[in-house]
């Protein structure tokens, strides 16, 4: 069970994620610097690890829409933050899954700050106000990703096995 | 069983005598291409290969295209050592189709890659960029994807768990009238069918307005196909395209003209009259908040970009000089132009449109993304307002979340020039 530190609306853009004036920094050790940096407040909590990991993120939908920018999923990864949204943009949600960012897609959740919830089965609970939502799960191959521990390990495999066919 | 043009293309790259939406595949790329980004798709490249007994080589450095056009020249010393990095990778690998910051190859990746004859109809597509689907508009099932994602195609040359998106049939006809061109057609689609509209989903374009347009009109469709989400933007390859790719692009090989099949499934269908339409303004702070220019005449604004992957082409510098005529820009705006590529620059300068554009008040910059992103060359100040003809506006978009974007046509973007307010280009 983790809160919920910030709730956001639909159409949440990677520009908003990760600003364009950061590309240049693109190691995942060094995005974490950078998220949401237009966000003053936000940015500062997340730097000072005010949230603790396995704190969740809740959004509208559409959340990652716009530029297929990997540091927006990388700078929430380095966060250790789980994302709830009621959709995913294709590319961020792509790229979440290549990373190992965990991602949760809820179609209806109902969450404010401070709310605890907690993932159950299919099912993700809003203890705060006791009421349950229902999960998406992920499409299988792209589950398949996830559980090798992202496209890096996934695709190493698969360069061994097709090298020696 | 009949296919939508996404569903031949996918088929045809997986080896696969049919495919349907729904269906996972693994299509061939015959393109990848990225940006300055290649930066961080090399050091996951590396990743992949880091404890095995192989090579990191890619497999086949004849299919990747790089070209620096988001930060060049580099505003910081962080960029220019990626750039290095780049450059040393290519070196390495052996990589040809690359496009450094030079006058004499460079540019924006979605303007180098048709213009070069590198995308040909049929064939899938990859780039580390959302904006990939620009050359869907020759045809080709074109697509973004992430770094780590494009490191595993350097890798496989294949792209891996690919989902055939459904189709969303969109039908233009009608003929445009003067001062409304191709964007105004896809802000007011965005505008309609909003910016989730399309996610996970392909748009097909088809009607006699599509036919009849020019391959750079059609570019303009498929690059901001992306801003309702859709996967893929595709035009069906015709005479227009084999016009293109031979006379301008100068390829040389047997090109794939076929269109979807006669029954292909579509989710639906999107009808747009071009006879009625009026030019578009996306308004802040989302490209789906779309208004007809009369609505938003005599907004004032302080910076006006004419640029970009979406509009940054030689008709659309000569749509921009053609409603200036030479006339001076207001004295409260400035007016930045960036043409998409260093060709069309020096046809823009031979046929007297740089000089015009210049002479009204506009500063003309080197090719490339410019201030598109908020990166560099331009951006907005506290309170400010942009009118642009790239193709977001996200808050902060131009370097500053406490300015505003508006997206609009190079001919609003010309007319409100003029006026220094936003202003329809049919009064001016």
């Amino acid at each position: 069970m983790s809160k919920v530190i910030y709730v956001f609306e639909d159409d949440i853009s990677t520009d908003h994620i990760y600003p364009g004036r950061f590309m240049a920094t693109v190691l995942p050790s060094e995005t974490p610097l950078h998220c949401f940096a237009d966000m003053t407040e936000l940015n500062a909590a997340l730097k000072e690890k005010k949230y603790p990991a396995g704190s969740f993120l809740v959004a509208g939908s559409n959340f990652g829409c716009g530029s297929s920018r990997e540091q927006a999923a990388s700078t929430l990864k380095g966060h250790g933050l789980i994302i709830v949204a009621r959709s995913f943009a294709r590319i961020f949600l792509q790229n979440a899954v290549n990373l190992g960012l965990p991602l949760v897609s809820c179609p209806h959740i109902e969450a404010s700050a401070g709310d605890e919830l907690e993932l159950k089965d299919d099912m993700l609970v809003n203890k705060t106000t006791g009421k349950s939502f229902e999960i998406v799960p992920l499409p299988k191959l792209r589950q398949a990703i996830m559980d090798s521990g992202g496209l890096i390990a996934y695709t190493r495999k698969l360069v061994v096995e097709r090298q020696t066919k | 069983m009949p296919m939508t043009l996404s569903e031949k293309i996918l088929a045809r790259a997986s080896g696969l005598k049919s495919v349907r939406a729904g269906d996972v595949v693994e299509p061939s790329v015959s393109l990848a291409m990225s940006h300055e980004n290649a930066a961080l798709v090399l050091h996951q490249f590396k990743e992949i290969y880091n404890g095995l007994p192989l090579p990191p080589n890619v497999w086949d450095p004849s299919k990747i295209a790089i070209i620096f056009d988001h930060r060049i020249p580099a505003e910081s010393s962080k960029t220019a050592t990626n750039h290095k990095r780049v450059r040393d990778f290519i070196a390495e690998q052996g990589i040809t189709k690359f496009h450094d910051i030079r006058g004499d190859q460079g540019g924006i990746c979605h303007q180098i890659l048709p213009e070069s004859g590198y995308v040909l109809p049929g064939t899938v597509v990859v780039g580390t960029d959302s904006h990939t689907t620009t050359h869907g508009a020759l045809g080709a099932f074109a697509f973004g994807i992430g770094a780590t994602e494009m490191a595993s195609v350097w890798a496989l040359g294949v792209a891996l768990n690919i989902e055939v998106p459904k189709t969303i049939k969109v039908e233009i006809d009608g003929k445009l009238s003067p001062f409304v061109s191709a964007k105004d057609i896809i802000l007011f689609l965005i505008g309609t069918i909003k910016a989730n509209g399309a996610n996970y989903r392909a748009l097909e374009f088809h009607g006699s307005t599509v036919r009849s347009m020019s391959t750079s009109s059609r570019l303009v469709l498929c690059n901001m196909a992306v801003e309702a989400g859709a996967t893929a933007g595709m035009v069906p390859p015709d005479a227009e395209t084999e016009r293109y790719l031979y006379k301008e692009a100068h390829v040389s090989v047997p090109l794939w003209l076929e269109g979807p099949d006669k029954d292909a499934e579509y989710e639906r269908v999107v009808k747009i009259d071009a006879d009625k339409l009026a030019p578009q303004v996306a308004c802040p702070h989302t490209v789906d908040n779309v208004k007809p220019v009369t609505e938003i005449m005599g907004r004032k604004v302080d910076q006006i970009v004419i640029g970009s992957c979406t509009n940054g082409r030689l008709d659309d510098l000569a749509a921009a000089a053609r409603v200036l005529k030479s006339r001076k820009i207001q004295s409260h705006t400035r007016m930045l132009v960036f043409p998409a590529s260093w060709k069309i620059y020096k046809e823009a300068m031979e046929l007297g449109y740089l000089k015009d554009l210049a002479d009204s008040g506009a500063v003309i910059m080197n090719p490339g993304c410019g201030c598109c992103l908020g990166v560099h060359q331009g951006a907005l100040g506290d309170g400010e307002v942009g009118l642009s003809t790239t193709n977001r506006n996200f808050k902060g978009r131009m370097g500053n979340p406490n300015a505003e974007v508006f997206l609009c046509s190079p001919e609003v973007a010309a007319a409100s020039a003029l006026r220094g307010v936003i202003s329809d280009p049919r009064e001016v």
